[in-house]
């Protein structure tokens, strides 16, 4: 009932990116690994490879000593491999039954066995943990739950290795702790399970082995117990992790606050939110998927009904009723959601960089000429690489595209900028410049604020950090007192 | 890890992306040539000049179709909507007529032409808010009015025509049938049109928030583009269009019935799409437009010109060419 897999040499590209080079490691059955990586690593990228959803530009994977190339994910399956999505792939309106058996139905007389269905899914749920009714629809369920269905799902098409791609990301630490007793038990089964995950600590309690990944390659293995966390990151990062962030320069002891939001709600996401930031004051905000974080700020500008908040800029009370408000009165929000928020993919360059401030080119006919010129600069400035300056934005790497995000969003020359997950999906030498840039921004004498999901990016980069959960501020800590251990501790609750 | 893309697909991708925006041109002339080998009636000025007048009512109604459609919008109205203006100014012109500016008929005209731009901005203000304020999908919004409009000029018809009185057919029937320098009035508005159509999609900040909504309406939104605005605007403009269409239609005919500008709405969308203007948004062009406009045209042209396949058959061969182009342009994305 268990399953070797090794790969050897395994390279992907798309297009002209090369994402995975020469790729080999063997897992052994009835483990728990580690994938770890930063985002751009290839961890997913070679998950989707074994789970049949993309297929290897070179190289040979081995699934118990047979060579094997999925075509596809079903074909993955029939070999007892299945990969547990982030963003859950699950028909929400259909109910847990028909979810289970979505593609291999049991059918009577050529007709659907409900009955049966039902009967073997209260199996599987058992086996998980979950007490639910099988006829219950999926959009019913909260995120945990969902997970849970996720892994019957698995079950029930007997899966003999597991990839699991940052299952806790939304889970409480309660639901994460029964998460991993069931993860134990698979393993005892003899079920080998691949767990991607950001958190060190999680990754220390639950794996037997970590797997390094780092631009596109394989770094290391090694037994969980014989690295600590620091030692983690710095293989993650390839470096030791302090030469990755500019020297931390404080805000001036004068320097005026230049935004202030009062008593913030926003209904189903925030109870009540204050805080402040200074002139060169880099401010960062943590908390777990689902904290109200992204939704806070989308509220501040606009793009979210909101129940209460008043806003000051430069001590002037402001009005912020849609982000074009927000933009003339010098606040710029870039989402962490490039392809679908931040930029048009589909679009130049040039297009992308003036979009917000047309009305400086047009007179009433756009100057394309001055559009060609501040692209240029930004390509100087932003140190964005690109062959062509005529190209779409979809050819740049991820890294370049979000340097060009980000010249989008200062662009209208903001006096306070926020940014959602400023360096998410790209690799780590484009980071290193997003962060020195962020500096640089602070030292203008903008206010910024930066949200992160990667501690170490708020640790390293920010002069006070505000954590918050369920929608809640929970404290803001000085630079002096950020450490892991604080910053799980408060987003989590277990502080 | 990103390494520079190479030169070659580059090069091709380009080479690539003028083929589209020249494929309907290149269509165009293979089937003029056609044209004129298969009757020699066909690349005579006459006859060229009455397949571009003819154009004219579709194509400048595409043109404001190619806003909406850019803008990741449709509008399925716009042939009732031609129909419901066509009565009103005939209606108000009639009732000016015979009343009291029956001295002017000039200025009846005038006004009539005036109800008829101000009645498409409106129409298509509406519709446009509706879309963004009342948050309904274009396509359910404007199905609602196709039926609306239609049924509104049925009824004020009364079931039949309503025709404009002899003596101010006589003053504005040179709007439809007159020409300049040899070139009929509807001509040169057409040329006018699309050359403001396209100097406003491709050089003004309007045009290019047009293609950021249609090309990712979240972005826009993030990008602090007054995405409601805009869509309104695209919307209203079309109408405003749809209005000039109709000032140049009525004089043609010099009534509407329950069936004046039935399917102008498809004939309208197919000119946009044979085009190269993407149908889910963010990509096209007015040029590619006015082009597919005379394209549709010109097919019609040649077979009622030749009898190799019957003119019954006409939307038949229309609708292959516009499935035929789709499939040419499929590979794009």
């Amino acid at each position: 009932m268990s399953l070797k897999i090794r790969f050897e040499q395994i390279s992907k590209r798309f297009g002209p990116v090369e994402v995975l080079h020469e790729v080999s490691f063997g897992v052994a059955p009835g483990r728990i690994y580690g994938l770890l990586g930063e985002n751009g690593a290839g961890k997913s990228t070679l998950m989707k490879i074994l789970a049949g959803y993309e297929q290897a530009s070179a190289g040979q994977l081995w699934v118990d000593d047979h060579a094997q190339t999925f075509t596809g994910p079903r074909q993955a399956e029939a070999n007892g491999i299945v990969l547990i999505h982030q963003e859950f792939n699950l028909a929400e309106h259909l109910s847990i039954a028909q979810n289970i058996f979505l593609g291999h139905e049991i059918k009577r007389h050529g007709l659907l066995d409900d009955r049966a269905m039902h009967a073997a899914t209260r199996h599987y749920l058992d086996q998980v943990g979950l007490s639910a009714d099988p006829a219950t629809p999926v959009r019913r369920l909260i995120v945990a739950e969902k997970q849970l269905v996720e892994i019957a799902k698995a079950l029930s098409r007997n899966a003999r290795l597991l990839i699991m791609d940052e299952p806790t990301a939304t889970l409480t630490p309660g639901e994460t702790e029964r998460l991993f007793t069931l993860m134990r038990k698979l393993r005892a089964d003899g079920v080998t399970l691949l767990y991607i995950s950001h958190k060190l600590d999680e990754v220390e309690r639950i794996t037997d082995e970590i797997v390094v990944m780092r631009d596109g390659r394989f770094v290391t293995r090694a037994p969980t117990a014989s690295v600590t966390r620091q030692q983690m990151a710095n293989l993650m990062v390839g470096r030791d992790v302090s030469e990755l962030f500019p020297p931390r320069l404080p805000p001036a002891t004068d320097a005026p606050e230049v935004f202030a939001v009062n008593h913030l709600k926003v209904p189903g996401w925030m109870q009540d939110l204050s805080f402040s930031v200074r002139a060169g004051e880099i401010l960062g905000f943590a908390g777990l998927v689902g904290a109200g974080r992204t939704e806070a700020f989308e509220a501040i500008i606009g793009l979210r009904a909101r129940s209460g908040g008043d806003f000051a800029i430069n001590g002037q009370p402001v009005r912020l009723n849609n982000p074009r408000a927000a933009m003339r009165h010098g606040l710029t929000y870039l989402s962490e959601d490039r392809k679908g928020k931040g930029l048009h993919v589909d679009l130049g360059l040039r297009q992308n960089l003036t979009l917000m401030t047309l009305e400086r080119y047009a007179h009433p006919l756009l100057d394309v000429a001055a559009e060609t010129a501040a692209l240029t600069r930004a390509v100087h400035d932003f140190g964005i690489r690109t062959g062509d300056i005529n190209s779409k934005a979809r050819m740049l790497s991820g890294g370049n595209q979000q340097k060009l995000a980000l010249a989008k969003f200062l662009h209208p020359d903001p006096k306070v900028v926020v940014l959602d997950e400023p360096t998410r999906g790209v690799d780590v030498g484009a980071k290193r410049d997003i962060y020195f840039l962020i500096q640089a921004l602070a030292q203008q004498g903008r206010a910024v604020i930066v949200i992160s999901s990667e501690l170490l990016e708020l640790i390293g980069l920010c002069h006070r950090v505000a954590v918050l959960r369920g929608g809640q501020l929970q404290t803001t800590l000085d630079a002096d007192q950020l450490t892991e251990e604080a910053l799980i501790g408060y987003a989590t609750g277990t502080h | 890890m990103p390494l520079a893309p190479t030169e070659t697909p580059r090069a091709s991708l380009r080479w690539l992306g003028k083929l589209h925006a020249v494929g309907p041109l290149l269509g165009l002339l293979v089937l003029c040539v056609a044209g004129t080998l298969l009757n020699s009636d066909f690349a005579t000025f006459d006859n060229m000049m009455n397949v571009l007048t003819r154009t004219a009512f579709i194509g400048i109604i595409a043109v404001g179709m190619t806003f909406v459609i850019m803008s990741g919008g449709i509008d399925l109205s716009v042939g009732s909507m031609a129909a419901l203006i066509a009565g009103s100014m005939i209606l108000l012109m009639n009732k000016l007529g015979t009343g009291t500016l029956a001295a002017h008929p000039v200025a009846v005209v005038g006004l009539g032409i005036t109800l008829a731009l101000v009645l498409g901005a409106v129409f298509g203000a509406i519709h446009g808010l509706l879309i963004t304020r009342g948050r309904i999908e274009p396509f359910i919004v404007t199905l609602g009015t196709l039926g609306i409009f239609r049924a509104v000029l049925t009824w004020l018809a009364d079931g039949g025509a309503l025709t404009l009185e002899n003596t101010l057919t006589d003053v504005y029937s040179p709007v439809y049938y007159g020409a300049v320098l040899g070139v009929p009035i509807p001509v040169w508005i057409f040329v006018l049109v699309a050359l403001l159509g396209a100097l406003l999609l491709n050089r003004t900040a309007f045009g290019r928030h047009v293609q950021a909504i249609g090309s990712n309406e979240q972005v826009a939104r993030y990008a602090a583009i007054r995405v409601d605005l805009v869509k309104t605007l695209t919307h209203a403009l079309l109408g405003l269009c749809v209005g000039i269409a109709t000032l140049l239609y009525v004089p043609r005919l010099g009534s509407a019935t329950p069936t004046t500008g039935l399917l102008w709405e498809l004939e309208a969308i197919a000119a946009v799409v044979v085009g190269g203007t993407a149908l889910k948004g963010g990509e096209g062009r007015v040029f590619g437009t006015v082009i597919g406009a005379i394209l549709l045209s010109v097919i019609s042209n040649i077979l009622n010109l030749t009898s190799i396949i019957s003119v019954y058959l006409n939307a038949a061969v229309q609708g292959g060419v516009i499935i035929v182009v789709a499939f040419l342009q499929r590979s794009r994305r």
